[in-house]
């Protein structure tokens, strides 16, 4: 009896946290103009439930690197990271962000992943929002799933 | 674009001021560029700004030039670009730097706008300017090592802030 | 108003604010370090730099046909301008003259984008300063001139749409339609962000008199763009250096009085519905003809010819594996982008490389003026302002 009540309670909690997926839109470059497209009304993130942008990482769950991290803005990225609170999930939006894009340069660091874990890397540059849905509902699966295998998606 | 005969009266005006400063006049596709001694350079700015028939009151752009694979006469240039708003005209001032110790006088006192311009010739190309309010590096990291737009420094050589995660 | 400033000597009992590199009204990363004395700023440090992605070093790496994906993000709200700044740029270095036909098309699109960079700003703006709905109304706008670009050249926002000499590709046949469906919907959204904020009580309260700039301050900061025209500074460079037939259209330059935040706003909408004049104008009067110049040093041949021609094959591959040779030579080419004159300044060194390139970002000038002018102001206003600058950090930092 406890454990079916416990498996259930999982997918409860599950469903509730790949349904009301907060983001935290780490902003910084073209991709950024973007994401701002796939929360406007004509894409409409709404519909997912991740339309809540809290700016603060003690407030969300998922972040969003969209654009080019710099070796400049590194720190800053890490010790957003390191503030969020689990259970909390990473997008790599963008060519920049996954791998550093076509930017091989002094100052530009080759994909966020040199620092933190990342579980979806969306490529584009930008990608377009329907690749940005793409990429919340494959991680909406992996959240229904349990699972955080590493997966790249087009 | 300048044209010709304004060209003519700000070249003649900047030779009868600074007969040895004016080193070289060219004109390419339309383009009106004076090499000039970097010694004279805060006079040459000051003049440009404050005569009434010049009247340079905008300085849109300071850069730096690393010559080291091009022939010139020196390593490192300044360029400035100028503008008249009330007489519409432009002009190109370069100056070329002593090798072993690039710096040149800030124009900063003159033009505000050549503060952050200023910094990023020093951030990017190591060229000092005296005088200047806040020489410090602007774009790359407090951290960063060598001055990565000089010919001899490797694109792709990064200085990371944080390590590598495991 | 005024308000009192207590002296730096005080700076170590100050409040000290760290705003940005990633916060939400920053439009971008900028870093401000802000000293507070309460809720007044006494000192502000701006950082930059947090976006540079080495532009410039690129430009030195890649023949020039391939630096014009890295001119789509400089800009990145309007990343067709900075392609048409960057082709101008070679093309004067070439001593190119383009085709009729490219000249309209660039005019038109150039337009476009600077109505939706206008939008990006006042949308971002208004969100900071509590008004959301404008954000929607601003971005529908957006996402139809994203259509009539991704039926131009496949892609929405990094367009990379220039070729040197021309377009990559000929615009599509409803490229006068859809403009014109655009153009007829456009006013109602603009009217519905004046309806709502333009003689609103509480954004005129935020904005009238927050960071008056004389012209005489901007000019000396080197400003242009809406910010200079805002100051009442009527320098625009298609009426000063008219560029692909900017003079035989008509238009006026929209100026403020105080240079404020409230101008800047007002400025920009008035720009949009000058831009939409433009446009109509350059759309009844689009000649035929072709996109491109007829030179094969330069321009890239058609594909069908590249797989079925050998001269077309030979001329393809060299203009890859070689790139185009312009002269030895320097120029400065410019442009009224959507934030200012921006302006391209190109060495030659007669190899298939840029030997230096210098990008002059308007947005650069504007915002090193703001550790002087910030100091005075609430760090509500601080959000106002920031907003209305329409900083850009893909153009600032390069």
């Amino acid at each position: 009896m406890e454990n079916i009540f416990t498996t259930q309670l999982d997918k409860l909690i599950s469903w509730g946290q790949r349904n009301s997926l907060w983001p935290l839109p780490f902003g910084t470059a073209c991709c950024a103009i973007e994401f701002m497209s796939f929360v406007s009304s004509h894409y409409d993130v709404a519909r997912f439930g991740a339309e809540v942008v809290r700016f603060s990482p003690r407030q969300s769950d998922l972040m969003i690197v969209a654009g080019t991290i710099t070796d400049k803005l590194a720190p800053a990225l890490k010790k957003i990271y390191d503030q969020m609170c689990e259970p909390k999930w990473v997008i790599s939006m963008g060519a920049c962000a996954s791998s550093g894009g076509f930017y091989r340069a002094y100052h530009v660091m080759q994909g966020i992943d040199e620092i933190i874990p990342v579980d979806v890397y969306v490529p584009g540059c930008p990608p377009a929002p329907e690749s940005l849905f793409d990429a919340l509902l494959k991680l909406q699966e992996m959240i229904k799933k349990g699972g955080r295998e590493k997966v790249l998606r087009g | 674009m300048t044209s010709n005969v304004e060209q003519k009266v700000i070249v003649k005006k900047l030779k009868s001021m600074f007969p040895e400063s004016i080193l070289e006049v060219t004109d390419f596709r339309g383009d009106l560029q004076i090499l000039v001694d970097r010694e004279k350079i805060l006079e040459i700015c000051r003049y440009l700004k404050t005569d009434k028939e010049l009247n340079f009151n905008m300085l849109l752009d300071v850069c730096g030039v690393d010559y080291l694979q091009m022939n010139s006469q020196a390593r490192f240039a300044v360029v400035y670009h100028m503008y008249s708003l009330n007489k519409k005209h432009r002009v190109r001032l370069k100056a070329f730097l002593n090798d072993d110790t690039p710096v040149v006088e800030s124009v900063c006192s003159i033009w505000k706008s050549a503060n952050w311009f200023e910094r990023e010739a020093y951030d990017l190309f190591g060229i000092q300017f005296k005088n200047h309010p806040n020489l410090k590096r602007i774009l790359t990291h407090p951290n960063f090592h060598g001055h990565p737009l000089r010919k001899d420094y490797d694109s792709t050589k990064r200085h990371p802030q944080v390590e590598r995660r495991k | 108003m005024t308000l009192t400033v207590e002296p730096l000597e005080r700076l170590g009992e100050l409040m000290v604010v760290n705003i940005g590199p990633i916060h939400p009204a920053t439009h971008g990363t900028i870093y401000l370090k802000a000293y507070l004395d309460g809720e007044v700023i006494v000192k502000a440090e701006p950082d930059v730099g947090y976006l540079h992605r080495c532009f410039e070093k690129m430009c030195e790496t890649h023949p020039y046909h391939t630096v014009m994906p890295y001119t789509d993000r400089l800009n990145y709200c309007s990343c067709f301008m900075n392609n048409v700044g960057w082709a101008m740029a070679v093309e004067k270095l070439l001593g190119l003259e383009i085709t009729p036909k490219c000249q309209y098309v660039r005019v038109i699109l150039n337009e476009f984008n600077r109505i939706i960079d206008h939008m990006v700003c006042i949308g971002t703006n208004l969100v900071d300063v509590g008004a959301l709905t404008n954000f929607w109304y601003a971005f529908q706008p957006r996402e139809m001139v994203y259509t009539l670009l991704e039926k131009c050249c496949g892609a929405r926002l990094t367009v990379n749409y220039c070729q040197i000499g021309g377009l990559i590709r000929d615009i599509p046949s409803d490229f006068d339609n859809e403009s014109k469906t655009i153009l007829k919907a456009l006013p109602r959204f603009i009217e519905d962000i004046e309806g709502l904020i333009t003689h609103n009580r509480i954004f005129i309260d935020r904005t009238k008199g927050i960071n008056p700039v004389t012209a005489d301050q901007a000019i000396d900061w080197g400003w242009t763009g809406p910010c200079l025209r805002a100051c009442g500074v009527a320098y625009d460079v298609r009426k000063a250096h008219p560029y692909y037939d900017y003079d035989k259209f008509d238009f006026s330059i929209p100026t403020g009085t105080n240079g404020d935040v409230y101008d800047r706003y007002l400025v920009r909408i008035a720009e949009m519905y000058q831009s939409m004049k433009i446009i109509e104008q350059a759309l009844e009067g689009l000649p035929d003809g072709p996109v491109t110049v007829k030179d094969n040093r330069y321009i890239f041949p058609e594909k069908e010819n590249v797989y079925s021609n050998i001269e077309s094959l030979m001329n393809h591959f060299k203009l890859v594996m070689h790139g185009i040779k312009p002269p030895v030579g320097e120029v400065y080419s410019y442009t009224e982008a959507a934030n200012g004159e921006l302006g391209f300044y190109l060495i030659s060194d007669g190899g298939s490389h840029p030997y230096r390139v210098k990008v002059r970002p308007p947005c650069f000038a504007i915002f090193q003026a703001m550790e002087d002018m910030l100091p005075g102001h609430m760090i509500a206003d601080l959000i106002a302002i920031l907003g209305s600058l329409n900083l850009v950090m893909g153009e600032l930092d390069r």
